[in-house]
């Protein structure tokens, strides 16, 4: 071992202000040294104690804004398209009325609000059953919030497929590195930027974290015409919160106390036919 | 002791042999398996768990059946399991073994297996599954293997081992308790989110296993010298007849909770379990086979002259097994996933390499309950007369 006297001076420096600071110095580094660093030191980066979404469902009209939505979510991200629904990997995607908001459907229901396309994705909870499910840690909550996936440590028991409500996530039950029969690959345009997965792992949309470290919005939020509203929740001066201060929203399961945090304006029935009174 | 599996009949070796096949082409099934990934499967996105961790919630339970010979033996000096303690004590490592493959081959990662312990997390139930899996094929290995050397050389076992057999006598429950906390404490599955499912696995665990126990003990006296005693046998059918009866009971309370309460989410499982939702029904004559050879085989049971009769009690016993390994083997994994979190069903069956892959397990399963079979009765045989305390 060779140490330069530059360092040298460093470590007898650290020293000697642990050796008069006392417990202070360790007390710190014990808490804090070993964890993971969680959010970003650029200074660009967004903040935030607990991120959310609304989803406006009166301003996701078009089948085209959708389209946009979930295809910039899935190219950036390199989610693999294996082209059978068994083995989908899905990040963001939609569902109608009644298979979004299970038992809030009833029959006397609009069709336009039936079949409504909702967009899904993890909903980040407050209080997260597959963060609490996962034998190794693999899945974790940020500070800011999110729900995390380490890709390296994830040992693909699908325990939090198991725990998650909301069907948020998705395995990798073949390579997504591959290619199909025909030679074609699973990830059509691979995006250098972001890591592909390996075989066997879990995973399921970030909030676009590499994205709030360069201080940008989540993809499909860009993508969405105004329709989905990203901020911290935590915050009461925040646009999400003037939102949900003032309009009417719903949540998925919230009964389950995981706490979702993506809320639902589901809007009215522009179209509707209201029968005329006789 | 271990020589002593090493010299056997022709048709020990010709056992040895089959399983060694089976084993074999699991084992190219998996290595298949572990290459192209778990799309081989039939599992899907809305049903990631199968048959794999169907056969392991089960093994758990016939692991932990083995403290119904230990209990009242060391317990209440229940003479007549003496003898055949060891059975079930070799019958839970094997069982256990089991488990741990099943888990293995299930796993996406199964190279990354030692991160559960690199990062132990106990808010994690399976975190604590490992550990009383482990602890307990440990203490059962230790403790079977002790005692049987101590019989072989005529004498007593060692003192030290007594407080593991009374540890392992309340670790039994432990293993399947924790094993139904993976499920009933699920927000969501509202086939699993129920306070009656570790009382279930546990009255379904002593009726499978006991009934396993008899079986292998009539087929022990048949093709050994070593005769488990009719008297064992007879209380062990008993024991049988008891739990059956408690986990059909338990199935019922479950039944009635979910129809009266008449709330959609808990009667859907059991509506695709035994009637399909519409189209999707693949699980109905499983479902169905399973609940006639549990009403079946506890009408025999009742009766002391069927129990009394070792045939029909054996017929009986299988009547058991059968029923309890489709229920939990296979019903109650995919009665969880099915429907799915959107109300929507996406049916599961396994594949032709899933189905070797389990069944190259269960021959290693019962390769190591041959194994360790072999050598506690060739050691009975051989001190065949000698009584010893323990």
């Amino acid at each position: 071992m060779s140490m330069n006297r530059r360092e040298f001076l460093k470590i007898a420096g650290v020293s000697t202000i642990a050796g008069l600071g006392g417990t202070a110095v360790f007390s710190h580094l014990g808490k804090n040294s070993l964890e993971a660093v969680q959010t970003s030191p650029n200074t660009d980066a967004l903040t935030g104690k607990q991120w959310g979404m609304v989803i406006d469902m009166d301003k996701l009209k078009s089948e085209e804004t959708i389209k946009k939505v979930t295809e910039a979510c899935h190219r950036i991200h390199n989610v693999p398209d294996f082209g059978n629904p068994k083995d989908e990997v899905k990040w963001i995607w939609t569902e109608t009325f009644e298979h979004s908001f299970p038992g809030q459907e009833h029959k006397y229901m609009s069709e336009d609000m039936m079949h409504k396309p909702f967009l899904l994705l993890c909903n980040h909870c407050t209080d997260p059953a597959c963060v609490r499910v996962c034998p190794t840690k693999a899945t974790f909550k940020r500070k800011d919030g999110i729900v995390m996936q380490d890709m390296h440590r994830c040992i693909g028991c699908r325990f939090c497929m198991a725990a998650c409500p909301f069907g948020a996530r998705s395995f990798n039950y073949r390579d997504p590195r591959g290619k199909d029969a025909n030679g074609n690959p699973f990830i059509k345009e691979e995006n250098k930027e972001y890591p592909t997965r390996m075989i066997g792992v879990v995973e399921k949309c970030t909030f676009c974290v590499e994205r709030i470290e360069k201080g940008l919005k989540p993809a499909c939020v860009e993508e969405s015409n105004g329709a989905l509203v990203f901020g911290d929740i935590d915050d009461p001066a925040s646009e999400i919160r003037r939102i949900l201060n003032s309009q009417y929203t719903i949540r998925r399961k919230p009964e389950l106390g995981t706490g979702p945090n993506i809320y639902y304006i589901i809007g009215g029935n522009d179209y509707a036919v209201v029968p005329e009174i006789r | 002791m271990l020589e002593k599996a090493l010299s056997g009949s022709k048709k020990y070796w010709t056992w040895i042999f089959i399983l060694l096949v089976f084993i074999g082409i699991g084992t190219v099934n998996y290595l298949r398996q572990f290459q192209t990934g778990l799309t081989i499967t039939g599992l899907s996105r809305d049903v990631s768990w199968g048959l794999y961790i169907g056969q392991f919630t089960f093994l758990v339970g016939v692991a932990a059946s083995g403290v119904m010979l230990v209990l009242p033996y060391y317990l209440h000096n229940f003479k007549q399991f003496a003898k055949i303690t060891i059975l079930g004590e070799f019958l839970a490592v094997s069982a256990v073994t089991m488990c741990m493959l099943f888990i293995f081959v299930d796993m996406g990662q199964p190279m990354r297996i030692m991160n559960v312990l690199l990062y132990p997390t106990p808010n994690s139930v399976m975190f604590w599954d490992a550990f009383v899996l482990s602890g307990y094929l440990a203490l059962n290995i230790i403790v079977g293997w002790v005692v049987l050397g101590s019989e072989k050389n005529g004498i007593a076992p060692p003192k030290w081992v007594k407080p593991l057999i009374y540890l392992s006598i309340a670790w039994a429950p432990s293993i399947h308790t924790v094993t139904a906390f993976l499920y009933s404490g699920l927000p969501g599955r509202h086939f699993w989110l129920s306070a009656i499912m570790a009382a279930r696995f546990l009255a379904s665990a002593f009726a499978a296993g006991p009934a396993l126990l008899i079986i292998l003990a009539l087929i022990i006296r048949k093709f050994t010298k070593f005769d488990p005693g009719k008297e064992a046998v007879q209380t062990l059918g008993k024991i049988v007849t008891y739990f059956m009866i408690t986990n059909v009971f338990f199935f019922g309370l479950e039944f009635f909770t979910a129809f009266y309460s008449n709330i959609p989410g808990h009667m859907h499982p059991f509506q695709y379990l035994f009637a399909g939702i519409g189209e999707y029904n693949k699980l109905v004559p499983l479902m169905w086979t399973s609940v006639i050879l549990a009403i079946a085989s506890i009408a025999l049971l009742i009766f002391p002259a069927v129990r009394r009769n070792e045939s029909t009690l054996a017929i009986a016993c299988a009547m058991v097994f059968i029923s309890l390994w489709i229920d939990k083997g296979f019903g109650l994994i995919i009665g969880g996933f099915v429907p799915n979190m959107f109300e929507t069903v996406t049916e599961y069956w396994p594949t032709m390499p899933e189905a070797l892959i389990t069944i190259g397990v269960w021959a290693v399963g019962l390769l190591v309950l041959t194994i360790l079979y072999k050598i506690a009765i060739t050691v009975r045989e051989e001190t065949a007369g000698v009584e010893i305390e323990h």
